[in-house]
């Protein structure tokens, strides 16, 4: 390829030269370039080794579809791999690597694949190395997971970074009436006629320079930057380094705005992209046409290229790739480019398989000094790392003949143009087979979407420009709720195109690629079909035809047409593969935007969150929420800090935060109706001024949630539910009033943010309260029995609601405050408990008091679990209908032998075992068990380490059985003893007293 | 991403919504036969077509709505609240009318 950069001409400013790097080499392009266009200029042939071949690859278009030039950007964490040179604006200082290839992609020692290439065929790996003899004749693929690690090596695309990623991403949210997808003639005109009717109109154009198809079209590059003025003026949002990815239900497309990849020094506040989520009533998609290759002998060796890529390397970049050029067609549309390629100073032959032609473009490329040949393709192209001849093929009545040899140094081939409906594609519409324009186009549909230019398969400008301002009339209509047709016609061409996918001869053997990123040949195709895998979907899979980066935009449609062909058939009856999202890859980054790191899910923060940590609290995860896990003294560690916290609760008084628990208001004059069919254990009968534990089911019969309800007037209930659980019962308790109980005259508040709660528990709990309360009289043991509730002040005139209520097995109360008076409360109530002795505790304290007491939590209730499994029976009334009742009595549900809540001590008392655990019968570990173990912990009341899990049957059905404890990956067996659930003052007396 | 018109709120994406079930489906009294609750809890149909859905506006007003939408095109023909006394106060033309 003698390559060279034109003195005058193109979208590039020559006052303005970047220095770049290429595999260690320094380079330099001007502004305007693409990294492609700047490699191309600077004399760079090779840019690429192919995936499976190892072969050299240059640069084979100048857009997306890219299946040569994919290469590696950046350094360090900022590498970035498989980018397309071709859509990579040109920066000061960036840095690119060719990929898949050691040490070079001049110099690759893969490329010895290249000589295997013949056993290579489809399917060729799974056939050799899976039941590899003779290992394993006949059997499973041991072998070939060792043999896949080394494969995978050995082809592939670029590699990743290894580090974390320091880019900023971002999500932005857009509303629009009119989307329009790309920037052509066809999209301008839609975008100005559309804004000119007075709607609101995104456009969004995946290139780095607004324009399409017009930035090469020299005779349209000085007016331009007028028609993108008259677009901003008109009102048109215009984003360009803005790919539309994918359109989906209800008007939204996706689209990823690259906001600083072209930048060589991005502002340090500014995202790298930008995922836009853009809301649209209506969408014209003019996002043009992508030209096809032809299947002829090496037609992936670099200098061998897309017609209309030189075109555009000609008139948006000035660089003339070649100067003896072969162009190979089977359309009018290399005409033109093989005359301003000839005007530009090249020699060139313009091979077109048509034996006849009624063409006005072709006098004019023969005026124009080309040499045009009928009837006539390409059979084989010579070279390995660059053309330097091609062997010529004759059509004769009975197929392709060889020909002569011709030299030559650039070889352009136009194989036909397929309009790109993938976004259609996305919305579930097949598109459908133009026969007499070879080439998939829009299906007739009735989405808010409209086709418009070579999208359309309209190859003619001023249709193309006219068809945008037909599209741009039919949303207007649409916007207005009426109905119209697009009168879209596709065609254009003076000649037909022919159907030519593949020149081939008999006894001329070589690969010629149908998806040269994948390295699928046409012969891989026709070994699919004699190996029958003849449906599309199953050819595919089987080839990875289409499965590579580009999906299939460069060879796809020749593979359909080689497979119609095997099977006797036409392409439209071989159907074609579904286009989904997205359309070009986007990043991870851009997927996660700013949810990532302690952004990764929302935290939230009791009112007593600073307090907990002013007073040496560590912190756990609880759900969403941060709690106190404990409160270590100098020397402590979690261990000994939360068996000195649980002693001091039992001997004195502890102080905890529960503020996380659920809190709803349930108020109106049905609520206790309401509280009496939601839980299992009777409502109707609470006093004013008393709280009652209480348990809720599911439909199913199976437990939800269980918490205190508190009665604070007539028709004024206070709900506690589970920290876990909170959201879930609201929203249960919402659908029930407004779908199935729509009579019941009761309201919900979620009240959770508005209370902080506090828990004082412990033997001296009263003093606690009585020194803190503003009228001790109201805190007496008669005025506030067990389960009794009031509304009262603290000192300082702190609102406050108590009950005397207790999970821990203690005397306690809950006091809940308003949550800006959190903070004043905790100073208050720890200052009385600090005198007594007393401790500040965490989840960890309050997790091994509630088990000592075999008190049920979120461990214990997982959903799998009936109310007498969780030994709670007794809660569940037999006097009254409540949701679940009827199906918690299913016979598989009444079976004894269920796994019920047991305690569960270690035989030898100095022994500890782990939460996890599967309990067994000792002579009988195996399979699931007879049980498991949800929660274990050192008791300091009995002074050994304590369980509680679930067993068959219960702990009478164990009581004289050996059982282990199972924990094979961790501890081994540990012998167990099932006891009572109870395992601490089973009578209650400490907790009533 | 299908978008909902929320009687309350307006035209929201279903990111908001939270899916409830099959609105179809009437739920026995409690005390109703183990085979009803059965059915109503664990039968239900997969349309392929119209069906009736509730969906709650969890991240919005948090009222509970029915829409009516297809399953294989995702297009919703109607959406309203789930509870009939608004959705009559909503609108009046749902007003069942007396007997004359």
């Amino acid at each position: 390829m003698n390559t060279r950069r034109l003195a005058t001409g193109g979208q590039i400013n020559r006052n303005k030269p970047l220095a770049f790097e290429w595999d260690g080499k320094q380079l330099t392009g001007y502004e305007g370039d693409s990294l492609a266009s700047a490699l191309l200029a600077s004399g760079e042939t090779i840019l690429g080794r192919s995936f499976k071949y190892h072969r050299p690859r240059g640069l084979m278009s100048a857009g997306v579809e890219e299946s040569g030039a994919i290469v590696t950007i950046g350094t360090g964490a900022r590498r970035d791999a498989n980018v397309k040179a071709t859509s990579q604006a040109l920066y000061d200082g960036l840095v690119a690597k060719g990929q898949n290839a050691w040490p070079s992609v001049r110099n690759d020692f893969g490329a010895v694949n290249t000589l295997f290439g013949r056993f290579f065929s489809a399917g060729f790996y799974y056939k050799t190395f899976m039941g590899l003899p003779p290992f394993e004749w006949g059997e499973g693929t041991g072998a070939w997971m060792w043999y896949e690690k080394i494969i995978r090596k050995a082809a592939g695309m670029g590699t990743a970074s290894r580090k974390a990623d320091p880019d900023a991403y971002e999500h932005a949210n857009g509303y629009c009436d009119i989307l329009v997808v790309g920037s052509g003639p066809a999209g301008r005109s839609a975008a100005l006629s559309a804004a000119q009717s007075g709607c609101d109109v995104v456009l969004a154009e995946q290139d780095f320079a607004l324009g399409g198809e017009s930035l090469s079209r020299a005779e349209e590059t000085d007016t331009l930057p007028q028609e993108l003025a008259a677009l901003r003026n008109a009102g048109v949002r215009l984003m360009e380094n803005t790919t539309a990815f994918g359109l989906y239900d209800g008007g939204v497309a996706g689209l990823l705005e690259r906001v600083t990849d072209h930048l060589s020094t991005p502002p340090r506040w500014m995202p790298r992209q930008r995922f836009w989520t853009m809301r649209s009533r209506f969408t014209i998609i003019a996002s043009g046409a992508l030209e096809r290759h032809l299947a002829f002998g090496n037609n992936d060796r670099p200098g061998i290229m897309t017609a209309n890529a030189a075109k555009i390397y000609l008139s948006r970049y000035g660089i003339l790739a070649g100067e003896n050029i072969v162009i190979a067609t089977n359309n009018d549309s290399a005409y033109l480019t093989a005359s301003s390629l000839s005007n530009a100073g090249a020699r060139v032959t313009l091979l077109d398989s048509r034996e006849q032609v009624l063409n006005s473009s072709q006098a004019g490329a023969q005026s124009a000094g080309v040499d045009v040949q009928h009837g006539m393709s390409i059979l084989n192209a010579k070279g390995s790392k660059g053309v330097y001849s091609i062997d010529l093929a004759e059509k004769s009545s009975v197929g392709w003949s060889a020909k002569n040899q011709m030299a030559c140094d650039l070889l352009l081939v136009s194989g036909g143009w397929s309009p790109v409906v993938n976004l259609l594609s996305h919305r579930g519409l097949k598109p459908v087979w133009d026969s007499v324009n070879a080439c998939f186009i829009a299906p007739e549909h009735h989405e808010p979407i409209a086709m418009a230019g070579s999208a359309a398969g309209i190859w003619d400008h001023a249709e193309c420009v006219q068809s945008g301002e037909q599209a741009a009339a039919h949303a207007v209509t649409h916007l207005h709720g009426q109905r119209s047709q697009t009168p879209n016609q596709s065609g254009g061409w003076e000649t037909p195109i022919e159907g030519l996918y593949e020149i081939s001869v008999p006894g001329h053997q070589h690969k010629s690629f149908v998806d040269p990123q994948h390295d699928v040949t046409a012969d891989d195709i026709r070994l699919a079909h004699q190996e029958g895998f003849v449906s599309v979907e199953h050819l595919k899979r089987y080839t990875t035809l289409g499965m590579a980066t580009d999906q299939g935009k460069m060879g796809n449609v020749i593979g359909l047409a080689l497979m119609a062909e095997a099977l006797g058939k036409e392409i439209p009856e071989v159907g074609t593969t579904t286009f989904r999202p997205p359309y070009t890859p986007i990043s991870i980054g851009a997927l996660k935007g700013r949810n990532v790191g302690s952004h990764f899910r929302p935290l939230r923060r009791t009112p007593l969150h600073d307090w907990n940590l002013n007073a040496g609290g560590t912190m756990t995860m609880a759900g969403l929420w941060h709690r106190p896990w404990y409160f270590a003294q100098p020397g402590e560690g979690i261990g000994e800090a939360y068996v000195r916290e649980t002693e001091t609760v039992r001997r004195t008084v502890g102080v905890c935060d529960v503020t996380s628990l659920g809190k709803i208001a349930v108020q109106g004059p049905d609520a206790t109706e309401f509280l009496n069919r939601v839980y299992t254990n009777p409502f109707a009968k609470l006093a004013v001024g008393k709280a009652r534990y209480g348990i809720m089911l599911r439909d199913d019969g199976f437990v939800m949630d269980d918490g205190t309800t508190w009665r604070l007037g007539e028709n004024d209930y206070f709900m506690t539910t589970t920290t876990a659980h909170a959201a879930k019962v609201m929203t249960f308790l919402e659908e029930l009033l407004q779908t199935r109980w729509q009579n019941l005259r009761v309201h919900l508040t979620s009240v959770s943010e508005q209370w902080a709660g506090i828990a004082v528990a412990g033997p001296q709990s009263r003093e606690v309260i009585t020194e803190c309360a503003a009228d001790p009289r109201k805190v007496t043991d008669p005025a506030l029995p067990f389960m009794g509730v009031i509304e009262t002040t603290l000192k300082g005139n702190i609102p406050a609601r108590i009950a005397r209520i207790s999970f821990s097995g203690e005397r306690a109360f809950e006091i809940y405050i308003p949550s800006d008076y959190g903070p004043a409360a905790m100073d208050m109530i720890w200052s009385a408990a600090r005198v007594r002795a007393g401790c500040l505790y965490g989840l960890e304290a309050l997790g091994a008091l509630r088990i000592e007491k075999g008190h049920v939590t979120g461990a214990e209730l997982d959903g799998r679990v009936t109310i007498e499994d969780a030994g709670l029976g007794r809660m569940a009334s037999d006097k009254k209908s409540y949701i679940g009742s009827v199906l918690k009595n299913r016979p598989e549900l009444l079976k004894n032998d269920r796994p019920r809540l047991v305690g569960i001590f270690p035989k030898d008392r100095r022994e500890i075992f782990n939460a996890g655990s599967i309990l067994c019968q000792s002579d009988n570990v195996s399979g699931y068990g007879n049980g498991w173990v949800t929660a274990v912990t050192h008791s300091p009341a009995l002074g050994h380490w304590i369980g509680l899990g679930f067993i068959e049957g219960g702990h009478s059905n164990w009581a004289d059985r050996d059982v282990v404890c199972a924990d094979p990956l961790r501890k081994g067996n540990t012998p167990v003893e099932i006891v009572s659930p109870h395992m601490f003052d089973p009578s209650g007396d400490r907790m009533y007293g | 991403m299908l978008r909902i018109q929320c009687p309350f709120c307006g035209l929201r994406d279903h990111s908001e919504f939270s899916y409830g079930s099959d609105a179809s489906v009437e739920y026995p009294p409690l005390d109703g036969s183990q085979e009803a609750w059965h059915d109503a809890v664990f039968q239900r149909e997969n349309i392929d077509g119209v069906q009736f859905e509730t969906w709650q506006h969890t991240l919005g007003c948090r009222m509970w709505i029915v829409v009516e939408r297809n399953t294989r095109t995702h297009d919703i023909l109607s959406v309203r609240p789930a509870h009939d006394g608004i959705a009559q106060a909503l609108n009046p033309s749902l007003m069942i009318e007396p007997d004359q």
